[in-house]
Parts: C-alpha cells; sequence; structure tokens
C-alpha cells in the first residue's frame, strides 16, 4: 500500500529506519572498539587488567587482641569523625555461652579496647573480629549508586567520590557489611578505602601499620609470590557472607560460623 | 515536496537531541566515563590525601639502634607508631614536630596486656590488681625489649 499524497510507502520509510538503526549500531560498534584500543578499561578482563595490582586483606582471628589500635589510628588518618555510629573499621567481641547464645559487643567500636573482661566462668568460648569495608569485586554499593559516586579503581578498592556523591544513602542501605556510614560534616557517604593514599604511595594501610599483632595482613593478591597470596594459597579462608556472591576481597583466617 | 508533518517531527526530534547533548555538555563532569561509570579525576583526589602514620621504615632510618633491639625481643613484630603516635609530621620537620607520645602515656602497656578473657591464651596478658599494683611497668620492663627485667 503506498500513500501517492505524501510519496512515502510504508515500505520505504521501514527500509530507511532499519538502514538508520543499522547504521548507528555500526558507529557505536566502531566508537567502542576504537575506546578500548586508545584507553584500557581499567576494570576489564583484558591483558590491561594484569598490569594493575589488586589489593586484598587477610585477617587471622585467631591472633586479634582487641586492643583497638586499628579503630583509633583508621580515625586520626583519615578524620573519621569522632561519633560512636560512625567508623571505617570496628572491632566487634563475639561470647559464645551456653544453649547456643551469641552475644556480639563492640563498645564505642572498641576504640579504646574492651576494657573489662566477660567472666570467664560465663562463656564457653570467645574471640574478637575486626571488620572493615570487605571491597566486593561485585560490590552492592556499587551497583547501587544512581550516579556513580562510588566505584573500584583498577586497583580493586572500593572508594567514594566525595564531590559526586549526592548523599543519598542508598549504599549504606545495599552494604550487606555495615562497611559504610554517612559523613555528618560532609553530607556523602564514607568507607574504608584499604587507604588509597597510603598504599598508593607504597606505605601500609594505618590498621595494618599499627596492629602490634600482626592480625591483618594487606597486599597484592593478584602476585602470587606475595605474602598474602602465599598465606591464601596455604590455609584455609573464609569470607564473610560468602552466599550473597559478593566477592569480598577481605579474607579472614580462623573465622568461627557464629560471625555474621 | 515534503509533507508538513514529516518536518514538523524531524525539527522536533533535531530539536530534542540537540538538548539532550547540550545538557549532557553541561551535567556531565570532566573525566566522567573515562575508565568506567565514575569521575576518573576521583581516583587522583583520594590519592592525594596526606598520610599521618609515617610508617615503621621512615622510623628505623634514624632510629636504627632501637630497632635492632626490638626486632629481637617480644615487641618485634609491633611497629614504633602503636605506642608512639602517628609520626609523619616528626619525619618531614624532626626539630618542629616531636611524635605525639614521646614517652608513653600510662595505661599503653595495660591496653593490649590486661588480662581479658577474649585475647588469645597464648598471649601475654597480666592481672594488673594481682601483678606487682602501684609499680609502674616501665620501672621493671623496656618497651623496647619487655622480657629483659632491669631489676
Amino acid at each position: 500500500m503506498s500513500d501517492k499524497r505524501t510519496g512515502c510507502s510504508r515500505r520505504g520509510f521501514l527500509r530507511g529506519l532499519a538502514g538508520a538503526g543499522g547504521l548507528l549500531t555500526l558507529w557505536r560498534g566502531l566508537a567502542d572498539s576504537e575506546g578500548s584500543s586508545a584507553s584500557p578499561k581499567a576494570n576489564g578482563k583484558g591483558p590491561e587488567a594484569a598490569r594493575h595490582v589488586q589489593y586484598g586483606m587477610l585477617i587471622d582471628l585467631a591472633r586479634c587482641i582487641g586492643c583497638g589500635h586499628c579503630v583509633q589510628a583508621c580515625k586520626m588518618e583519615n578524620d573519621v569523625p569522632h561519633e560512636p555510629t560512625t567508623f571505617r573499621t570496628w572491632v566487634e567481641r563475639y561470647v559464645l555461652k551456653a544453649r547456643h547464645t551469641v552475644v556480639v559487643d563492640s563498645p564505642n567500636g572498641g576504640i579504646d579496647g574492651f576494657p573489662g573482661s566477660v567472666p570467664a566462668a560465663d562463656m564457653l568460648r570467645s574471640f574478637f573480629v575486626p571488620k572493615l569495608c570487605n571491597h566486593c569485586e561485585r560490590a552492592p554499593c556499587v551497583q547501587v549508586c544512581p550516579v556513580g559516586a562510588t566505584f573500584a579503581t583498577p586497583e580493586g578498592a572500593v572508594v567514594v567520590d566525595r564531590e559526586y556523591c549526592v548523599g543519598c544513602r542508598y549504599c549504606i542501605q545495599a552494604c550487606p557489611y555495615g562497611g559504610r556510614y554517612f559523613h555528618p560534616e560532609y553530607h556523602v557517604a564514607d568507607k574504608c578505602t584499604f587507604c588509597y593514599h597510603r598504599v598508593t604511595r607504597g606505605l601500609r594501610p594505618a590498621c595494618v601499620e599499627v596492629c602490634p599483632r600482626k592480625v591483618r595482613i594487606f597486599g597484592d593478591i593478584a602476585d602470587a609470590g606475595s605474602p598474602i597470596s602465599r598465606l591464601l594459597h596455604r590455609h584455609p579462608i573464609q569470607v564473610l557472607k560468602p552466599t550473597l556472591n559478593t566477592e569480598p576481597r577481605v579474607y579472614y583466617l580462623n573465622l568461627d560460623k557464629e560471625v555474621r | 515536496m515534503v509533507p508538513k508533518q514529516v518536518v514538523a517531527i524531524v525539527v522536533l526530534a533535531v530539536l530534542i537531541i540537540t538538548t539532550f547533548f547540550v545538557a549532557r555538555f553541561f551535567l556531565v563532569p570532566d573525566s566522567f566515563g573515562l575508565t568506567g561509570h565514575f569521575r576518573a579525576n576521583a581516583i587522583t583526589a583520594i590519592a592525594a590525601q596526606e598520610p599521618r602514620y609515617a610508617g615503621e621504615e621512615a622510623c628505623s632510618g634514624c632510629h636504627p639502634g632501637i630497632d635492632e633491639l626490638k626486632i629481637r625481643a617480644a615487641h618485634g613484630p609491633v611497629r614504633c607508631e602503636v605506642c608512639h603516635g602517628q609520626a609523619r609530621d616528626h619525619t618531614l620537620d624532626p626539630a618542629r614536630h616531636r611524635p605525639p607520645h614521646r614517652t608513653i602515656p600510662p595505661g599503653t602497656c595495660l591496653r593490649c596486656h590486661e588480662h581479658n578473657a577474649t585475647r588469645p591464651e597464648d598471649f601475654a596478658q597480666i592481672d594488673s590488681r594481682e601483678h606487682r599494683p602501684g609499680i609502674a611497668c616501665l620501672a621493671c620492663h623496656d618497651p623496647h625489649e619487655p622480657e629483659v627485667e632491669r631489676i
């Protein structure tokens, strides 16, 4: 059926549309291939990604004494507000009592240690668990950010762009590990960066630097010869909430099943 | 002759597309999308933060004697800034800045060594009410070499 009045047949119109669509696809394909050859995608799986170190942290729970130096140093290093709700890292005390009762406490994040022991008669077992952002490879917080203000650096550290964050708090809700808090001064989400400013200068993260028992081991998990890789290969390692498939970069040694 | 409707729709489309690209030009920040769905410049900004802890290697350059003493003793794994506090200012200008805890404040030892049932059993702990109460830890122990008693 052709329309004499407009001189434009339906078939002709559809043909034109298909041609335009094909051209657009071709143009986008070209643009993509140019983009990947000129500026390699940092998070891609190509050979370019192999050049970057990949940060990871191993925490040996059997060694932690709950002194809280890590919490204190983290706040000092990163200007984390001194409020009992704002932490980039914190320490929890787990107390396992009879009849499967588990009591967890973290007085002010453990920043002053844990003065006052739990009565030994009352408990079956007890241990400390330092926690921080797990720097997930498949981070829920990155996925939910509506503006792209939180992302993983090429080295795998999940960070927040403080200038670009709109403070919607979706990421704080999305994090299954409670690793994020709302910065009361800057009104943006804030979190552990693996001390990105330190590790890119060749220093250790502040919490690792001040850990007197070397509970926390930090290093390059992409380098098979690094101390952390060797430990990861030789010991039974666990992560927090493995069923969520977040693929954390914070690994635990001697983790109890009670730890959530 | 091009019909009126087609002209209208083409003009409208051009207007919408132009508005989109103009808005995009002003709304999307510099460096967004260069290496992913984020501002590439943010990485530089985050990396520019100044450290406050210098790292043990910065200490041992000027205080090698302490380092050698400590490394053989029980406090070998305890890095300098655990007790002495953040010392980057000190390493940059030693004359003007001292580490916050040049002499360690009271309570520093007990923070780690006071008995706590949650701590690993193989870790050295004391009950400060029973272990020489009223006597300062430093009277007997050198914190750099704690197992050698002075008296």
